[in-house]
């Protein structure tokens, strides 16, 4: 039996001991081979890499990962070529996959999570699966050795929290601003408290993401996180990149210094 | 008695966990209200004096003489509602709510832009701010709406992401409520969206069947023997079939946008769609083998919409309802002969139930009820040229 998904996320935080990058890379943005080259490139400097799947719809998406996602499905992107890519990255850092329900459930929820697992995939977060529509899919995805990383919200209360953290495997995604992705966060008292809170209910590591964008910033949340997710920047300087090079040079040079901050 | 979050299998809540907490807040106010004699008492003055409830039961009866229903053709005139069309039963049912829930911002979506008007004008009636999410291929075919809400003081917001159609918008007003959600409700149009929205927009709108039941039976001395209403997410329909799912002898049908026809473009997610979550729920869905929701055509914007309420979904796989689909050019020519034989303008959306009762006359046990679920002032500039009609002398 090999290692499931959710221990080999343990592992990674408990090695690290500070917290951890975890950048996004959306499957065929701005082509496939270019995602899966940004991919390789952070995976240089990430402990986890989000990969998304990108999908019609993506309700909890703001502008930049939307138009990236639309991009990725008009030049044709299908799922098994963001979990292809999530294959090739197989003997790095841990890959978690980020698509909305209907990808999920489209072929059959068994089906896409064993493909997933086949690929090396570690993780799924789906942001429009709550944990209480969840069920069903969490004992699938046990199954399959695959985590379902939930997400958690400033809106949540102490109740969910406590539920969500019953569930939870692997970490918790919390989601640092009431929005969609993209906005910018700041660290202040209330951001603060909800990390605190978000820990107390929660028994694995809380991974904050939503609007995060500096070297800075990341730092100020791994202060009070066990990692940081960074996905709409990434996409916004590989989108004013004037040619791939120059987007492989971005992209490393950003993620260095992510990592950078965080060890500091 | 608590408030249905599934029709079978279908409905949920599959939206980011940041608008739970306002689902559940929303779904304790309706729990809370929907029996209160104050909201009641309330909602009922507006629907009495301000919409002009109860609508009238109308025969059809040159309609029905060409066409050849047997038993007579009744309409359900909800397009003489105040604003045009049923959307305002709702919208009016929700703004109370909204008010009653402390909410101080009011957003919407919509596609022909019944909704959004029915909304603008609820939100300038109680004194709430309103921003009204609509495609920008709807605002261009439903500009008459777009400079009503806007005299209505609503705040009229272009979606240019997919089609520029209801989908898109639906899509953006639910990304504005994950951002704004503590002080917004956010008024669905349809019977769709996450739980508890199906259930309330349908209870909202079962007025329509109450009150049409009771019509039948005072005019004609029976039920009818069918019943039937268009369906893009299905609020008219649903409504209208509320009155009548218990009596097992009234046939209830929806027809859905056939387009350009079924092997072409359409809105026919209940005929050819399958199963998927879209915009919070679990229901019928037109959509690409990875789950990718596919791009809906209809003339009509109000129809153009690629999923549909999650009990219309439950009601079809029950076979209590049958669902039919009527194309862009059926729709237009049954559209011209209300027109022309009843004096009467009906939406476009309507105008598909209209083709299919003209079209199914010899198969229809009778009386045959139609909801006339909006009037079609909106839709002149669209069907005017599709139909060769202008204002040149």
């Amino acid at each position: 039996m090999p290692e499931s998904g959710a221990d080999r996320l343990a592992t990674v935080f408990a090695d690290a001991g500070r917290p951890l990058f975890v950048p996004y890379v959306m499957g065929g943005y701005p082509t496939l081979e270019a995602s899966a080259r940004h991919a390789a490139i952070l995976a240089e400097h990430a402990d986890i890499i989000e990969l998304g799947i990108p999908f019609s719809d993506p309700l909890a998406d703001g502008p930049t990962i939307q138009a990236a996602g639309q991009l990725a499905l008009d030049q044709g992107t299908r799922p098994a070529d963001v979990l292809a890519i999530a294959e090739g990255l197989k003997g790095g850092p841990p890959v978690v996959v980020m698509t909305y329900f209907n990808t999920v459930i489209a072929h059959g929820a068994a089906e896409f999570l064993g493909q997933a697992a086949a690929a090396g995939v570690a993780g799924i977060i789906i942001p429009d699966l709550p944990v209480d529509e969840a069920g069903d899919i969490r004992d699938l995805a046990r199954a399959a050795g695959v985590a379902l990383i939930a997400l958690a919200a400033p809106t949540t209360d102490d109740a969910r929290m406590q539920a969500i953290g019953e569930q939870a495997e692997g970490f918790v995604y919390l989601v640092a601003v009431t929005g969609v992705t993209g906005g910018e966060m700041t660290m202040d008292d209330r951001l603060r408290a909800l990390v605190d809170r978000a820990r107390r209910h929660i028994p694995v590591p809380v991974v904050v993401g939503f609007g995060v964008r500096t070297p800075d910033q990341a730092r100020q949340i791994g202060d009070i996180a066990d990692g940081v997710v960074i996905a709409s920047e990434i996409i916004r300087r590989i989108g004013d990149a004037p040619d791939a090079a120059a987007a492989d040079a971005v992209v490393a040079e950003f993620g260095a210094g992510i990592a950078g901050a965080l060890r500091a | 008695m608590s408030v249905t979050m599934r029709f079978g299998p279908y409905g949920g809540r599959y939206v980011p966990e940041t608008v739970i907490g306002a689902l559940d807040e929303l779904t304790e106010a309706y729990e809370r209200y929907r029996d209160d004699p104050d909201f009641r008492s309330e909602l009922g003055v507006l629907l009495g004096h301000y919409v002009g409830r109860p609508t009238p039961l109308y025969r059809a009866s040159r309609l029905e003489e060409a066409w050849g229903i047997p038993g007579g053709l009744w309409f359900k005139r909800e397009d003489l509602c105040h604003t045009g069309a049923h959307k305002i039963n709702n919208a009016l049912g929700q703004v109370l709510l909204a008010k009653r829930m402390g909410k101080q911002r009011i957003i919407a979506e919509t596609g022909a832009g019944q909704h959004g008007v029915a909304t603008a004008t609820a939100s300038a009636l109680v004194g709430l701010g309103c921003r009204v999410y609509m495609g920008r291929t709807d605002m261009q075919r439903q500009r008459l709406n777009v400079i009503r809400m806007r005299m209505l003081g609503a705040e009229v917001f272009p979606v240019d992401a997919g089609s520029g159609t209801l989908k898109d918008a639906t899509s953006e007003a639910i990304r504005d409520w994950v951002t704004n959600v503590e002080n917004t409700h956010y008024i669905i149009g349809s019977a769709v969206g996450p739980a508890p929205y199906p259930e309330i927009v349908a209870d909202f709108q079962s007025v329509i069947g109450v009150e049409s039941r009771e019509q039948m039976l005072t005019e004609t001395g029976a039920l009818p023997g069918t019943v039937v209403a268009c369906v893009g997410g299905g609020s008219n329909a649903i409504g209208i079939f509320r009155g009548f799912l218990d009596d097992a002898d009234v046939r209830l049908v929806g027809v859905e946008a056939g387009g350009e026809g079924l092997s072409g473009k359409h809105g026919a997610s209940l005929a050819l769609g399958s199963p998927g979550v879209l915009h919070g729920s679990y229901s019928y869905l037109l959509q690409d083998p990875d789950g990718q929701v596919a791009e809906a055509h209809s003339v009509s914007a109000g129809l153009d919409y690629p999923g549909v309420g999650p009990e219309h979904s439950h009601l079809r796989d029950l076979g209590r309802v049958t669902y039919s689909n009527a194309t862009d050019a059926d729709a237009l020519s049954a559209f011209l002969e209300c027109c022309r034989l009843e004096g009467i303008i009906p939406a476009l959306e309507t105008s598909h139930a209209l083709s299919y009762v003209r079209d199914s006359a010899a198969d229809l046990a009778g009386p045959v009820l139609i909801c006339l679920s909006g009037r079609g002032d909106k839709d002149v500039d669209q069907a005017g040229e599709a139909l060769g009609i202008d204002a040149s002398a």
